[in-house]
């Protein structure tokens, strides 16, 4: 602790941060740009500028950069000195000489930071005369709007992109003040994460293009508390919605979890709930049905009967998958999952429960000191965590900083004396991964190769861990030089998943997490879905094996939680399913192929109208609450599910505490989010901002007099702008803003005073926090003589795509890959097949035509199924399938 | 002998006030004959609300906003759209006038002088109801009080017809490949 005077007044504060995070968490106003709290300090706009004085009788002081001197024990400044300020509101003033007069036709308006700091240095009214520079923009994809005329020149942008983030198509040109901000050329932004563009802009260069085409200004956006629905992360987010429709999201800070920044599938696949696919009214035998007794009748009429089966939902909350539960009984309570997806998620719970080392957060992710994927395409399957594990490869130079007395936050030098030093990040893949050109080490092989690799290395690192015979002498080599690496390492993190679709991988990262020497050793393991961890906490076996009891005629009444089945198993496969089903009852919000079949078709809420508890891949349970209030006809799907039988859940709070306690692992869940009794000052907390807008115009074309603001008996948030605007607890607050700071900027006014964490504690409850020993895994069965012909299905997944819900999304259609299949290019050529050659594919059901794409660093003897794109036939990973050339003639899909 | 005097000016000051109102028997009354005989309204007087075209004949409205959240009584609420040409503009534009007590906040916060406030208070209707003005209703054909403005003509964001460089006080757009100084 030092002691830090600051205008005559004295602050206990630690040491090692800068003036500026430090002045920011003692809750001053300081303005900034160049500065982020993730990227560190450059000190290159001059914003932050303080008086720093020499001791107790200095009154006249030095203008210093308050991002690039750190705090030390005594230091004298002054923060409103009138120099200081005069300092600010004139650096401010030339930074604003080119900015254009656009703010009333800018999307960044009314949670500008520019806007914000202009405001905060008192900088009025325009005194230059002179012409302002001008640029071209540029066409960035569907997800960014560019105007560059608005450039402040701080270089957020592409400290993020390119420093941060990996990217490499976001330049700076030019010279001097012309420099320009963008492409070579104009083009969509590759990077995974350039949406973060948007927030880390300090003005409206980088918009938010899906929000542009149904704008609202941030203090019109009704928002909630939510979790992102598009990986099994867990990340935070706070979506904002106006007039019925959800209109963006944007990230919210979770210490341990995403920090500041979100993946683009999360940030921009929220549109899905706007689509026309969404279902709206019930459909009793494809007919539409508006009077909600008759629906009530006939859905009580199909469930009376004991012979019903209900199949869970990985994308719907543990309360909802525990009411289907409760209303089919446990015998009858089926995964919606295909028979190899259910084992591999079992497998991964059983090392999660009993977890051989510390399930990292992600911020621990960052904290790795060597980090070994294995199988697992995280770019593609969760996007954050490629983005944590790119900064855990910092750590290289922040030791190599700290012996040079250079304090990490001071950015530009870190990197400078690093140059490209990196910690070691070893690949294990089939094919190339968009982490690769950081990895020190590249493992390329099919599952099975992989898996012996790792088997090899975790008996090279721990003689008790069973050993592989077969490997070639070059990949012994390999597993020696990694071995090196990795028991070097302080802070190991082993990633792994359910992704390569192997479970001999999964038992082999497993033995090679148990296997590692370190102390502070860390796993990471990933799941396809957002709650796949919270679904397998119930028992229940592959709704493929109730097709035995179907066929005996044990089985009536099939109900399906927000599934489509299709997904899970091969089109005839299910199809077949589905035909001995005599009566299906489909609760879902989108319209899918299972749903088109339903006898019964169910309105439920979108993660956007409903609330409910995710169980993310870290373990960690956190809750989300609706946005908007439900429409018409659409209920909660655990309103529908209670409806069903004995009513017995009028409130969510009720469900919730009875699906706790009824999970044992749940247990520490129990004390996790305020209930809806919670209030702030006896009020509940208002989901709408204080200056909310057109509360009195915006039904009156309907009725002219106001109708009563909706109801919420659910949570402790109101759908109203009345309520506390008092301190919330994190868990609950819908969004940040503070006097001063309309931005998402503000969120430094809701962090404790480390800057790291939010006040009050970062939300959501670790439900597997101990370490066990953990057993070791009998190795490989060896490799299986394969005929050249022969092809393996390898899962290709593809952040725009893959995933079901954000499909939906049109801006994320826009980015997703037409269908293929995928050959390495030797292969293609010795079975004599080009690029986009038609091609038949012949699996245990069917024959499916596709076109063929080469794809360079793919292994050999695979063929790569793209997961997930609508149309995509879906084929377990490990499966053996023949392929042949179409030639003209022969066409149409089986 | 000073209460007898304030006596005396007390009374003095009873028939001076009965005179002065006698006097105002005689003089012209301020009061019209409403509606017979019509008002005479200043041009900044605060009435029925109008959305103004600029000098182009285009809509001046960019739908930024501004002067739903600045009305203390929430009675705008609008949609932001944009056109083919690049243009904001409001999909929809309501003013519930039932709601609305012609403060004016609305004018002061417009950045394009779109919104402005007319000499017209005759806005009685019988039904509540009609009191709901959609964009239709507000939408006139003239600049309103302002005659000049144009808002794209200054703002840095191109439209069809002004290209990067062409607004007042613009350079023309730099050519990031040069190394030139």
């Amino acid at each position: 602790m030092a002691t830090l005077h600051i205008d005559g007044q004295a602050y206990q504060v630690s040491l090692g941060d800068n003036l500026l995070k430090t002045a920011l968490a003692l809750g001053l106003d300081l303005p900034y740009f160049c500065w982020h709290p993730a990227l560190g300090s450059v000190g290159s706009c001059r914003q932050c500028a303080v008086l720093q004085y020499h001791n107790a009788e200095d009154s006249k002081g030095r203008l210093v950069m308050a991002c690039m001197t750190p705090v030390s024990d005594g230091l004298r400044i002054g923060l409103q000195a009138a120099e200081a300020q005069q300092f600010r509101s004139d650096i401010l003033e030339l930074l604003m000489t080119n900015h254009p007069h656009d703010c009333p036709v800018c999307e960044e308006g009314g949670e500008c930071h520019l806007q914000d700091m202009t405001v905060l240095t008192g900088h009025t009214s325009r005194r230059f005369r002179s012409l302002k520079r001008s640029h071209q923009n540029q066409y960035l994809g569907p997800f960014i709007n560019h105007e560059m005329n608005r450039c402040i020149a701080c270089y957020r942008c592409v400290r993020f992109y390119n420093d941060y983030a990996g990217g490499d198509d976001l330049h700076v040109l030019g010279i001097h003040n012309n420099v320009y901000f963008g492409r070579h050329e104009p083009g969509v932004l590759e990077n995974e994460f350039s949406g973060n563009l948007v927030e880390v802009c300090p003005t409206g260069v980088f918009t938010d293009k899906t929000l542009s085409q149904h704008y609202t200004r941030k203090w019109d956006l009704q928002a909630a508390p939510s979790i992102c629905m598009h990986c099994s992360l867990g990340c935070n987010t706070s979506p904002g919605e106006r007039y019925g429709q959800l209109r963006r999201i944007v990230n919210r800070y979770h210490g341990e979890v995403n920090g500041y920044f979100l993946c683009d599938r999360g940030r921009f696949g929220y549109d899905f709930v706007n689509s026309s696919q969404r279902i709206t009214t019930a459909l009793i035998k494809q007919q539409a049905q508006s009077d909600p007794e008759i629906i009530t009748k006939h859905w009580r009429k199909l469930c009376v009967d004991q012979k019903i089966i209900g199949i869970a939902s990985s994308r719907a909350s543990l309360e909802a998958n525990y009411a289907l539960q409760q209303l089919v009984g446990q015998d009858n309570f089926y995964q919606g999952l295909g028979l190899q997806e259910l084992s591999l998620i079992k497998q991964v719970l059983a090392l999660l429960k009993k977890p051989p080392a510390t399930i990292a957060t992600l911020k621990q992710v960052e904290s790795a000191d060597a980090v070994i994927i294995l199988g697992e395409d995280i770019t593609n399957t969760a996007p954050r965590l490629a983005l944590a594990v790119r900064q855990a490869l910092r750590n290289e130079s922040f030791t190599l900083a700290k012996t040079l007395q250079l304090a990490r936050w001071l950015d530009a030098a870190v990197r400078e004396a690093a140059q490209n030093q990196h910690s070691p990040l070893i690949i294990a893949s089939c094919h190339s991964t968009r982490l690769d050109g950081v990895a020190s080490e590249v493992v390329s092989g099919n599952p099975e190769t992989i898996a012996r690799f790792a088997f090899a290395l975790a008996h090279r690192l721990h003689g008790k861990s069973p050993s592989v015979s077969d490997l070639t002498p070059e990949q012994q080599l390999q597993v020696e030089r990694v071995a090196k690496v990795l028991s070097k390492a302080q802070r190991p993190l082993v990633i792994s998943g359910t992704g390569s679709h192997s479970s001999e991988v999964l038992a082999a990262a497993a033995n090679l997490i148990k296997a590692l020497p370190a102390s502070h050793k860390m796993m990471s393991l990933v799941v396809p879905d957002a709650n796949s961890i919270g679904v397998g906490l119930f028992d229940g076996s592959s709704f493929i094996e109730a097709k035995q009891r179907m066929d005996k005629g044990d089985i009536h009444t099939v109900v399906v939680l927000e599934n489509d089945l299709y997904r899970h198993g091969e089109h005839a496969e299910i199809s077949d399913w589905l035909d001995s089903v005599k009566h299906l009852v489909v609760i879902d919000h989108s319209l899918n192929p299972t749903a088109e079949r339903a006898e019964l078709l169910l309105p439920s809420a979108s993660f956007a109208e409903t609330e409910g508890t995710l169980l993310s891949s870290e373990g960690r349970a956190q809750r989300f609450f609706a946005v908007m209030p439900l429409s018409d006809q659409v209920k909660h799907n655990w309103r529908w599910l209670a409806l069903a039988a004995a009513d017995n859940w009028q409130q969510f709070d009720q469900l919730s505490l009875a699906c706790y306690q009824a999970i044992a692992e749940l247990e520490p869940a129990l004390a996790m989010t305020p209930n809806a009794a919670y209030r702030v000052h006896g009020m509940k907390i208002p989901r709408q901002p204080h200056r909310y807008s057109g509360r009195t115009a915006v039904t009156a074309d309907i009725h002219v007099s106001e109708e009563q603001q909706p109801q919420d008996l659910n949570s402790a948030l109101d759908f109203s702008m009345e309520g506390s605007l008092g301190h919330r607890p994190p868990a609950l607050n819908p969004g940040v803003w503070a006097p001063s700071w309309n931005s998402n900027q503000a969120v430094n006014k809701f962090q404790d005073e480390s800057g790291d964490h939010l006040r009050g504690g970062d939300p959501g409850v670790r439900l597997f926090d101990k370490v066990y020993k953990g057993r070791w895994h009998p190795p490989a069965k060896p490799l299986p003589h394969r005929e050249p012909s022969e092809l393996v299905i390898q899962p290709l997944h593809h952040i725009f795509g893959s995933e079901e819900l954000s499909n939906g999304a049109s801006a994320i259609k826009q980015r997703s890959p037409d269908l293929y299949v995928a050959l390495n290019p030797a292969q293609a050529q010795d079975l004599g097949m080009r690029d986009n050659d038609p091609v038949a594919l012949h699996s245990r059901y069917a024959q499916y035509h596709l076109p063929l794409k080469i794809l360079p660093g793919l292994c050999t003897g695979i063929l790569g199924l793209p997961v997930g794109l609508p149309g995509m036939p879906v084929i377990e990973g490990g499966t053996t399938v023949k392929l042949h050339r179409l030639n003209n003639g022969e066409a149409g899909n089986d | 002998m000073n209460s007898f005097k304030l006596c005396i000016d007390l009374i003095l000051s009873q028939f001076q006030t009965l005179g002065t109102v006698l006097q105002h028997t005689f003089t012209k009354a301020d009061t019209v004959e409403y509606p017979e005989q019509q008002v005479a309204l200043f041009p900044r007087y605060r009435g029925r609300i109008v959305l103004t075209r600029d000098p182009d004949g285009l809509e001046r409205c960019v739908a930024c906003n501004l002067c739903a959240v600045a009305c203390p009584v929430d009675c705008i609420a609008l949609q932001k759209s944009e056109d083919q040409e690049g243009r904001w503009y409001p999909d929809f534009f309501r003013i519930n006038f039932s709601r609305c007590i012609m403060c004016g906040f609305c004018e002061e916060a417009c950045p394009t002088y779109a919104i402005q406030l007319t000499p017209d208070f005759e806005m009685c209707e019988y039904d509540r109801q009609s009191m709901v003005y959609e964009k239709e209703d507000l939408l006139i054909d003239g600049t309103g009080k302002y005659h000049d403005y144009n808002f794209y003509r200054i703002a840095g964001k191109s439209i069809a017809g002004k290209g990067k460089g062409e607004a007042e006080n613009e350079a023309p757009p730099i050519d990031v490949k040069t190394l030139l100084p």
